[in-house]
């Protein structure tokens, strides 16, 4: 009877060169059919760039459809051109690690993690995409040109981005305490009296999973410092001891201190993971009145619930804490487009991708958010599609998930570091202080052992 | 389990010595039989465990990283959640194995006095037939603190209504300063006298929750020595005014409002539809009125098995129930060996039942005992998957023994193999004494 822990470790140990072995040879073999999309269509001004671009996507099934939809529009233009994409699920990151290290990595690449982006930049695998400057400039708000630039420089365009700034309600429990969708900070706490006095707890919060926490943490701080501090505050830069963090979690905790007016108490809101806190909010009666959370939530309500679009549940933009730029300010999840090789084929995909037809190709199918201001608002197939994604384009000052840019000890490990310590903020919604100082000594901790 | 057998089956009679010469034939055979596992343990226990020790000197990342000494040693000493995983393993080594040594022992000798032992005995075993994992996620369900999901949590609601049964408005708060709660009671907080009106507004009451058969509440008039008044749902929608009834706010129906005296004598009266009530014939003097705390009774909200303080208990109970079986039955094997005739001499001597349990039974199974005692030891020190399928994320930290102390902390977010090796190794050392006992007795067995 051998320990099993021991060999738990150590076959991973053993399984990991193995794994990259084989994935070295996979990734080296961009020949291969499946998925693969072809151009057909031809004459049009762009027939005189020809080639190749093979694409390596996170996008899988229906969403894999979608993006050839954006590549059929590409070919109408270009016809000569012809890009490859290979769905890759959630490996994009190894995949593409083992690619280059073999020394054949595909011309495009789609990442979801921004830490990726700035590490392949930082090792001069990838290749400026300047020449797509002025497209971007003309279709995007400057913001998404720093999203996209490392060390000055202009690697990536965030082609899809999900919203992470949004509140969603129980529309019936907000009729019946005669509330409306809270555009103010102010509102909103006004509101949640309200909906205390009707009957239904105002938040529904999923505290067992702690990034609901530090994402409803990270909207309070960018509503109210902007995307300087944010940033700033994402690279350790500012101390989590910083007044501003102080502030902004003695606004937090003018949430989960409101300890009648959480779905369940304190001990529910900490028992309540994500899914747990949409269900509560949109099933019959409702156990809350609304959820802090990105534009995934419609999938779960419509999944887990019998609520419906509009006359059931609805999303509003998370409420403006101060007037100003950063009234609308967005966090985001991004897809971001880098580029490993230099070709005129190359360069016509990504400064086409920059341009409203491409976004809007994806956009009408659904599940697609662009910062591209010229996409029109009318081009969401319903409702609620439009009430998440709309204010992405309408944006000043957008910012990706904190979590994403900080060490993963610190930023996005279960029970501890920042999902623990917000947890317990929620347990002890009055100890501003003691927090901050936990969250300053487990982050300067996560800083200096590296990511 | 393999171990468990081993005592219930006589040993393996040597083979008998070969009568020809040894040939070099033989010699090739046995080693192309042992090769093919002698390399695969080479491959999957000696290399990964030999590397895991060397791993446990060096840091984080890599195949190797930096050499740090006894730096990860340290750490796992001195890092919170890892000295919480190592406490909370003690308290599974000793409360564990004794117990389901125990529970196994009055499993198996009770067994054997029933007619129906076998269903019980099967139902008893069962536990060790489901999956680890799938136990935990089934507790996790068990334990939920909501009565409306935890079947444990909807047991204790039941109990829990039939010493007291909730209030028909126990969501229910005062809509205005001038009411207090006071010992789960509202009262009004200035008193009243005779000729004059009392309102009672109540907020925070949900449109489903209110009685059935409620109408529009009605301002009580003022009148002459009567004290009226009104319960009502203080709320329209917007908010409204507190403390004033409006159009489109209901009465409370059936709602006891008390009134206290001077003197400490209590009236009730009941309200209507409209949620008015009236105490006629009142002398003159000051009145005290309240809503009684029954009215705002708590349901029984059930107890948070899965909250950082029960957790750890909550998991022993569960682990407790899965390994129970494997000791009855690996108990009930040795008991099925003993020799009857101990027990009838024992009996003719004029010993009781206890006597004989105590005196006979208990020693003649001692080597069983310590089997189950052991093998409970090693299970408990590794124990994983049933922690991390039945605590919560929230939770985990809490729940946190030195298996998924190293799993998480080196893949499970942290990414540190450093610490990670060093716990594995921490844990191989916690667990060679017990083997190293486990093999001595085999060997003294054969």
């Amino acid at each position: 009877m051998k320990n099993r822990a021991v060999r738990g470790v150590a076959l991973a140990m053993l399984a990991l060169p193995l794994a990259l072995l084989a994935a070295g040879c996979g990734g080296s073999s961009n020949k291969s059919s499946g998925g693969n999309t072809t151009a057909t269509t031809g004459g049009s001004s762009g027939s005189s760039v020809k080639g190749t671009v093979t694409f390596d996507g996170i996008w899988t099934g229906a969403e894999a459809q979608s993006f050839a939809k954006v590549i059929a529009a590409f070919n109408k233009q270009y016809p000569n051109v012809t890009i490859k994409y290979k769905p890759v699920g959630n490996n994009v990151p190894t995949v593409l690690a083992t690619a280059i290290a073999g020394g054949h990595p595909p011309d495009m690449a789609d990442i979801a993690q921004p830490g990726l982006v700035k590490q392949l930049a930082q090792q001069g695998k990838l290749k400026p995409i300047t020449y797509a400057k002025s497209t971007i400039a003309a279709n995007f708000a400057p913001v998404w040109q720093q999203l996209g630039t490392v060390d000055g420089t202009l690697y990536a365009l965030v082609f899809k981005a999900a919203n992470k700034s949004l509140l969603w309600y129980n529309v019936p429990a907000f009729q019946q305490a005669g509330v409306t969708a809270p555009k103010t900070w102010d509102n909103l706490l006004k509101d949640a009296q309200t909906l205390k006095q009707s009957g239904t707890p105002a938040y529904s919060i999923g505290g067992a999973d702690g990034w609901t926490l530090t994402d409803l943490f990270e909207n309070i701080y960018l509503r109210t410092y902007g995307q300087q501090k944010y940033q700033q505050l994402s690279a350790h830069q500012i101390k989590w001891t910083d007044p501003s963090v102080t502030n902004a979690l003695t606004m937090m905790g003018k949430i989960l201190g409101d300890t009648g007016n959480l779905a369940g108490g304190t001990s529910g809101a900490i028992q309540n993971g994500f899914n747990d806190s949409v269900t509560n909010a949109f099933s019959t009666p409702p156990k809350g009145a609304m959820v802090f959370e990105g534009d995934f939530v419609a999938g779960v309500i419509l999944s887990s619930t019998k609520s419906k679009p509009n006359t059931g549940f609805n999303a509003t933009p998370f409420p403006a804490v101060k007037p100003g730029p950063n009234a609308n300010a967005v966090e985001i999840g991004g897809d971001l487009f880098v580029t490993f090789r230099d070709t005129p084929a190359i360069e016509a995909f990504v400064k086409f991708l920059a341009t409203g037809p491409a976004a809007e190709a994806w956009a009408r199918l659904g599940g697609f958010g662009t910062g591209n201001k010229n996409v029109p608002a009318s081009i969401y197939p319903d409702a609620i599609t439009r009430a998440t994604e709309a204010p992405i384009g309408k944006a000043t000052a957008v910012v990706f998930d904190m979590s994403d840019e900080q060490p993963s000890s610190f930023g996005s490990t279960t029970g501890q570091g920042e999902w623990g310590i917000f947890q317990d903020f929620l347990r002890t919604p009055s100890d501003v202080n003691g927090i901050a100082q936990k969250l300053e000594k487990a982050a300067a901790a996560a800083y200096k052992s590296g990511k | 389990m393999s171990k468990g057998s081993i005592t219930a089956e006589p040993p393996v009679a040597a083979a008998p010595p070969p009568s020809g010469p040894v040939g070099r034939g033989r010699h090739l055979t046995g080693a192309l039989f042992l090769g093919p596992a002698f390399f695969l343990l080479a491959v999957w226990m000696v290399y990964p465990a030999v590397y895991t020790i060397i791993r446990s000197f060096f840091g984080r990342t890599g195949y190797l990283g930096t050499f740090v000494g006894g730096a990860n040693y340290e750490r796992l000493f001195t890092t919170a959640t890892l000295v919480r995983a190592i406490e909370n393993n003690a308290i599974w080594v000793a409360v564990v194995p004794a117990l389901v040594t125990a529970i196994g022992l009055i499993f198996a000798v009770l067994t054997e006095r029933v007619s129906w032992a076998v269903a019980f005995k099967t139902a008893v075993f069962l536990p060790m037939a489901i999956s680890a994992f799938a136990t935990g996620v089934t507790w996790r369900i068990l334990y939920q603190q909501d009565p409306d999901i935890g079947a444990i949590n909807a047991l204790g609601r039941s109990v829990a209504s039939v010493v007291s049964s909730p209030g028909v408005l126990h969501t229910a708060l005062p809509s205005t300063p001038s009411l207090q709660t006071r010992n789960g009671a509202v009262v009004l907080k200035t008193p009243v006298q005779p000729d004059h009106s009392v309102l009672l507004g109540l907020t925070g009451i949900p449109p489903q929750d209110v009685p059935s058969g409620a109408k529009q509440a009605v301002r009580p008039s003022a009148r002459a020595g009567a004290i009226d008044g009104v319960v009502w749902r203080d709320f329209k929608p917007g908010g409204g005014k507190p403390g004033v009834v409006e159009q489109g706010e209901d009465g409370l129906p059936g709602v006891t409002v008390q009134l206290k005296d001077a003197s400490g004598k209590t009236r009730t009266a009941t309200s209507g539809a409209d949620g008015s009530f009236s105490f006629d014939n009142l002398p003159a003097g000051t009145y005290h009125a309240s809503i009684g705390a029954n009215t705002f009774a708590k349901p029984f909200n059930g107890y948070g098995w899965l909250g950082p303080k029960l957790i750890t208990p909550s998991l022993l109970i569960a682990y407790i129930w899965i390994w129970a079986g494997f000791a009855m039955v690996v108990i009930g094997a040795g008991l099925a060996a003993m020799p009857r005739d101990v027990l009838e001499a024992a009996r003719t001597d004029g010993a009781t039942e206890w006597q004989t349990f105590r005196r006979v039974t208990v020693p003649l199974l001692a080597p069983v005992l310590s089997v189950v005692f052991i093998t409970m030891i090693i299970n408990v020190l590794k124990v994983f998957d049933l922690v991390i399928s039945l605590a919560p994320e929230s939770t985990q930290a809490n729940a946190n023994v030195i298996a998924l102390a190293m799993w998480r902390t080196a893949f499970g977010g942290l990414n540190d193999f450093g610490t990670g090796s060093a716990i594995a190794v921490f844990l191989f050392v916690l667990v060679i004494p017990v083997l190293a006992l486990n093999i001595r007795r085999f060997k003294r067995e054969v």
